[in-house]
């Protein structure tokens, strides 16, 4: 075995590890990890299978562009389980508002 | 009554809306009947005894789940084994795998001109395929932007546009101490060798997709770091709209020109250049732009409507988050 050979199983028994573990780990921050490493990992195994083309396509839209758009869902979906501090800074920058809440207690 | 038959047209107000009683006497019934039912099942929850029997078909239904979806899975990738093991094997020496690849192979520089055969194979043999899948991108960003814009009509239209904008505003990286030094190094190289893998396309691995893809990754660092507002001084709703459908349009009239030229074998006036150079290969070089710019404004599109619902500035900030401070379910102002 060439070491090209080598390191191409390498890599793929790394791709197979990636890709059962997007669906078995349960925190959805390192399962968008992993599956951005799956990407990048993909991206070099398509540059030994002699297509740059594809390699570069792949590490630009799977490794960048769709893990950021997995991890701008995220951000829109976990605001109600954690502690948002947009909560606070909105009610330090509104002192009107709780001024018209006094006066309505008054 | 002007103005009430404009309002009906444009959906605000129902004008059959309390004169008509929908419901009927079944409904009624059915309403009954759905709550005397309901009332049984709170009495039953609080059972003991049901609680127990649930508990035990819940356990069950676990294990059947389990068992169902590992079969499913396994029976699903012996499915798609066997597929593979139909292919063609890597390489062989199979006619319906070797012709066409020998053509192009053999041919591909004297009829397309570009040294970079996987260039001339998708944007002249194959460019409708090409035109095709611009037009996914196109239409996926147009789904996007149906489900995720905030647009001046339906601005008042719930707490969760109006998260998204104050959040936006709120988790502003471009007062961060780390990413705008590190975007005022990295971006010009990302965006140089974007464009470089987008204009050398015919010559070297790259092309129309990979190098837009790499812009528009340079794009969405380039918004993340230095803001949104910054992005919007050079890259507005109507300029994204001006540039994919000039892009498109040019892609489908370009390659239609030359597929009707070349079928009836007319002289298409288009010149191929000597092979290497960066003016070679025909028509290839204006496509390759073509799609890089549909490509990138995709990109960048996908990402502003995931963080703020818009592109460019098409809603007005400071009114926007005076007019909706209240949360559902919170103190309304009197």
């Amino acid at each position: 075995m060439t070491h090209r050979e080598i390191l191409t199983i390498l890599l793929l028994v790394i791709l197979i590890i990636c890709a059962v573990s997007v669906n078995i780990i349960t925190d959805l921050l390192q399962s968008v990890i992993t599956f951005m490493a799956y990407s990048f990992v993909m991206a070099v195994v398509w540059i030994l299978m002699e297509s740059p083309d594809l390699g570069i396509t792949e590490a630009a839209v799977g490794a960048g562009v769709s893990g950021i758009l997995f991890l701008m869902t995220l951000k829109k979906i976990r605001r109600e389980d954690e502690h948002d501090p947009a909560d606070e800074m909105e009610e330090r920058e509104l002192p009107e508002k709780e001024q018209s809440n006094e006066g309505e207690k008054a | 009554m002007k103005e009430l038959l404009r309002s009906w047209i444009e959906g605000e107000t129902d004008p059959l809306e309390d004169l008509l009683d929908t419901s009927t006497r079944e409904d009624q019934d059915r309403e009954a009947r759905k709550k005397i039912s309901q009332e049984k099942i709170h009495r039953l929850e609080k059972d003991p005894k049901v609680q127990e029997s649930v508990e035990r078909v819940r356990k069950r239904f676990r294990k059947i789940y389990l068992a169902v979806a590992i079969i499913s899975c396994i029976s699903l990738s012996c499915v798609l084994l066997y597929t593979i093991s139909l292919l063609p094997r890597y390489g062989a020496e199979n006619p319906r795998a070797t012709e066409v690849v020998s053509r192009y192979v053999e041919k591909g520089i004297e009829e397309t001109g570009a040294v970079n055969i996987v260039s001339g194979m998708i944007l002249d043999y194959r460019a409708f395929d090409t035109l095709g899948e611009s037009h996914v991108l196109f239409t996926a960003l147009i789904c996007v932007m149906i489900l995720l814009r905030i647009d001046r009509k339906n601005q008042r239209t719930g707490y969760e546009d109006y998260y998204t904008i104050r959040s936006d505003t709120y988790y502003d990286l471009s007062k961060d101490a780390i990413l705008p030094l590190i975007g005022r190094i990295l971006l010009p190289c990302i965006l140089l060798y974007g464009i470089y893998i987008l204009l050398n396309g015919q010559n070297s691995p790259g092309g129309g997709f990979s190098g837009g893809a790499v812009i528009g990754a340079g794009m969405i660092l380039f918004s993340a770091a230095f803001g949104m507002k910054t992005a919007d001084r050079f890259l507005t709703l109507k300029l994204c709209n001006m540039i994919t459908f000039v892009s498109l349009a040019f892609y489908a009239f370009a390659k239609g020109y030359v597929f009707f030229m070349g079928a009836n074998g007319l002289e298409s006036h288009i010149p191929k250049g000597t092979p290497g150079a960066i003016l070679s290969g025909g028509m290839i070089l204006p496509l390759d732009i073509a799609v890089g710019l549909v490509v990138s404004v995709t990109m960048f599109g996908f990402y502003s409507l995931f963080r703020r619902g818009s592109i460019g500035m098409d809603v007005d900030y400071e009114s926007f988050s005076s007019k909706r401070r209240k949360r559902p379910g919170g103190k309304k102002k009197s």
